[in-house]
């Protein structure tokens, strides 16, 4: 049966055929730039399947915290002044003296945590409903390449404030750069433009994180949703919608992006909001996870930290770093956890996409490699001394192995049937 | 059974668990404030917590005296300016000239130290840190652990040592309101490496050996309001971030609410 749109009219009709025919300054704007065209194809007129759940609130949010952190940042940098003897001096006359301030700066600081929670969350969804699968391949690989972006974007922004966790948080990922055979050392000092870690590395982390990571990120993004709009959301049923198609044309278990999943999507912001909030006013550091207590003394490099430790989005592959003796096979290893999940989409050989329909072996592996995933991140933000480098390498195994196994399991064991049509239940 | 449900709830528990553990570093552990004197003084030092309330302005008050009569003589607070002290702390500008700022500095300069960093270095081979925000850095039960162990040390060249930074080169410019006390050791014997063993001297408890012009009651309050001032100091807005909180997660979730109400309105069609 089919859906009504907020309008009552149908959604997908084009409208620039009748544009010419309407007067006054909108018609003249449609006629030079195809406005109402577009809401009606991408917005009114995209069919999202009717059966998203929780996990689907998760991409709309990224692209909250996108924007929170663009303007946060643009605010921060009117009042930042980057080099090694001014840096950390303006975060504090940030935090102190600017009007509001403090809380643009929670903002930022609380965004980048934020933004690793809700992408990690997204990408969860995508192994859970098998949406990493054909026909969606390069929607994955986009979203991956904006997850390297953040990464790097999150490390040199972590770098700015040049607290000494700064400092000797990127004393230790840039020397990583440093094991890799042959041009290692030469590239290190490259990275750096200096023989240590130094004001001319701050500058060029500064321009990398206020200029040109952003851009990339924003093309990414863009991008993404492109190839999102061309292939269609997948669903925790893991079925194309698509294939069942009322008399109108449109999808039999779509709905209208808008109206429908607008306002459904602004109770995600809501629900979103208010945890963000609790954190920015009460917790802003959340106990050292968030802020870490040693960058409040600032960079020095006479002095190290009791431990170094990356911030918590980073410690899964942190603790895979150290778990491994030899530096160069630990970087390496490191490389690999991060990029291992470009490959999923050809990894998988389920006939299903969604775990609801996979068998035991895939629930099993998939939760397996959650439990290690999140033990890992409690790993790396721990000394890296007896039992716990012992664990961060069983957890570093069972990590490799959900990837190396995939072939294997996803084709042996039996699935379930797949319905039809997406299982909905109407409130 | 659905595994993504599990694996939602068992999200939402690691996120409470994240939450409950910050909240707890946030609030404190309630102390035993005289608890520890009635038995072996200072055996328990390392769980001793600040329990400091920075809403408790009287107290702020007189941690900034403090602070300007015993530690601005070496520790500058570089980032905060007696003005806005003034300010925080209901200071009225009459009395902040007399009572606290050194003569011949203006209201709006920050609060420096007339030590000069150079001569410090020399004095004690290491210029004293600048504290605006060590409270943020080592945390308030660092801070009330260190002022709160100083002992006698003849072998040190300051006379004093400390059980939270042991061999700290500060002297322990306290101990007029203190009073000295000395560490008693116990002797334990631990089996090393090869199956030897070896003695170790182990900290067990304090000893006064010499009274101060402070009771031991009187003592631990002048620390917990030092301590609550340099809490203050770290992140003077800190109040005010908690009182505006209130408001904004009260409107975000009346927000939330309405939103679902028009969410639930308009997805009453879709069956």
């Amino acid at each position: 049966m089919a859906v009504k749109t907020a309008s009552g009219a149908p959604a997908a009709l084009p409208a620039g055929a009748e544009a010419p025919a309407k007067r006054g300054f909108w018609a003249w704007l449609n006629r030079r730039m195809p406005i109402e065209e577009f809401v009606a194809t991408q917005v009114t007129g995209y069919y999202a399947p009717k059966n998203f759940n929780i996990w689907y609130f998760f991409g709309s949010l990224a692209g909250l915290v996108l924007v929170l952190q663009l303007f946060s940042g643009i605010y921060l940098t009117m009042f930042y002044k980057v080099g090694e003897a001014t840096s950390f001096d303006s975060v504090e006359y940030i935090m102190r003296e600017v009007d509001y301030g403090w809380l643009i700066r929670y903002l930022h600081s609380t965004g980048a945590s934020a933004f690793f929670i809700v992408v990690y969350l997204h990408m969860y969804r995508a192994l859970l409903y098998g949406s990493y699968r054909a026909p969606r391949e390069l929607l994955w690989l986009l979203g991956m390449c904006i997850y390297l972006a953040l990464m790097a974007e999150a490390f040199m922004g972590y770098v700015l404030p040049w607290g000494n966790m700064s400092f000797w948080g990127a004393q230790v990922i840039v020397n990583l750069f440093g094991t890799i055979p042959g041009i290692g050392p030469g590239l290190v000092e490259w990275i750096r433009g200096d023989y240590g870690i130094a004001d001319a590395t701050l500058n060029r982390f500064f321009a990398l994180h206020v200029a040109l990571l952003p851009l990339a990120l924003l093309l990414l993004v863009a991008l993404h949703l492109v190839a999102l709009r061309q292939t269609g959301s997948n669903n925790p049923d893991g079925i194309e919608i698509k294939a069942k198609l009322g008399p109108d044309g449109h999808p039999l278990d779509g709905v209208p992006f808008h109206p429908y999943y607008t306002v459904k999507d602004v109770v995600g912001i809501g629900v979103f909001a208010v945890l963000f909030a609790i954190v920015v006013f009460f917790v802003p550091t959340l106990g050292g996870l968030f802020l870490e207590a040693p960058n409040f003394e600032p960079a020095n490099p006479l002095s190290t930290p009791e431990h170094i430790a990356p911030v918590w989005y980073f410690t899964p592959y942190y603790a895979i770093l150290r778990a491994v003796p030899d530096q160069r096979l630990g970087a390496l290893l490191m490389l690999l956890a991060v990029s291992a999940f470009i490959f999923l989409p050809w990894l998988d050989r389920s006939p299903v996409k969604s775990i609801r329909y996979k068998g035991w072996m895939s629930r099993g592996a998939l939760t397996l490699f959650s439990v290690s995933f999140v033990a890992l991140g409690y790993l790396g933000l721990q000394p890296a001394e007896g039992l716990y480098v012992m664990l961060a390498r069983i957890f570093t195994v069972i990590y490799f192995l959900f990837f190396l196994l995939m072939p294997f399991y996803t084709r042996l064991e039996p699935v379930k049937p797949v319905p039809e049509r997406v299982t909905y239940h109407a409130h | 059974m659905r595994t993504d449900r599990i694996v939602a709830a068992l999200l939402a528990a690691l996120l409470a668990a994240a939450a409950a553990h910050a909240a707890e570093e946030g609030a404190g552990a309630p102390a035993a404030a005289g608890a520890p004197e009635a038995a072996k003084l200072g055996a328990d030092w390392a769980s001793w917590h600040a329990n400091t309330n920075v809403t408790d302005m009287p107290s702020v008050q007189r941690g900034a005296r403090n602070f300007v009569s015993y530690c601005l003589g070496c520790h500058g607070l570089k980032y905060e300016r007696w003005s806005r002290l003034g300010q925080d702390l209901s200071i009225p500008p009459d009395l902040l000239e007399k009572e606290l700022l050194p003569p011949g500095d203006k209201g709006t300069e920050y609060i420096m130290t007339s030590m000069p960093a150079k001569d410090a270095e020399t004095w004690f081979g290491k210029a004293p840190p600048d504290l605006t925000l060590m409270a943020r850095a080592r945390g308030r039960n660092y801070l009330y652990q260190f002022l709160k162990t100083f002992y006698v040390d003849p072998g040190k060249q300051t006379g004093a040592n400390n059980l939270r930074l042991p061999a700290t080169a500060m002297p322990h410019v306290l101990s007029e309101l203190e009073g000295l006390k000395r560490p008693v050791f116990r002797d334990v014997m631990t089996r090393g490496e090869g199956g030897k063993f070896s003695h170790e001297q182990v900290f067990d408890h304090f000893e006064m050996i010499a009274p101060g012009r402070l009771s031991a009651a009187e003592y631990d309050g002048f620390v917990r309001d030092t301590v609550n001032f340099l809490d203050y100091v770290s992140e003077p807005t800190q109040a005010a971030r908690r009182a505006l909180g209130v408001w904004v997660v009260l409107f975000l979730l009346v927000f939330t609410w309405l939103a679902w109400l028009v969410k639930r309105e308009y997805w009453k069609d879709v069956h």
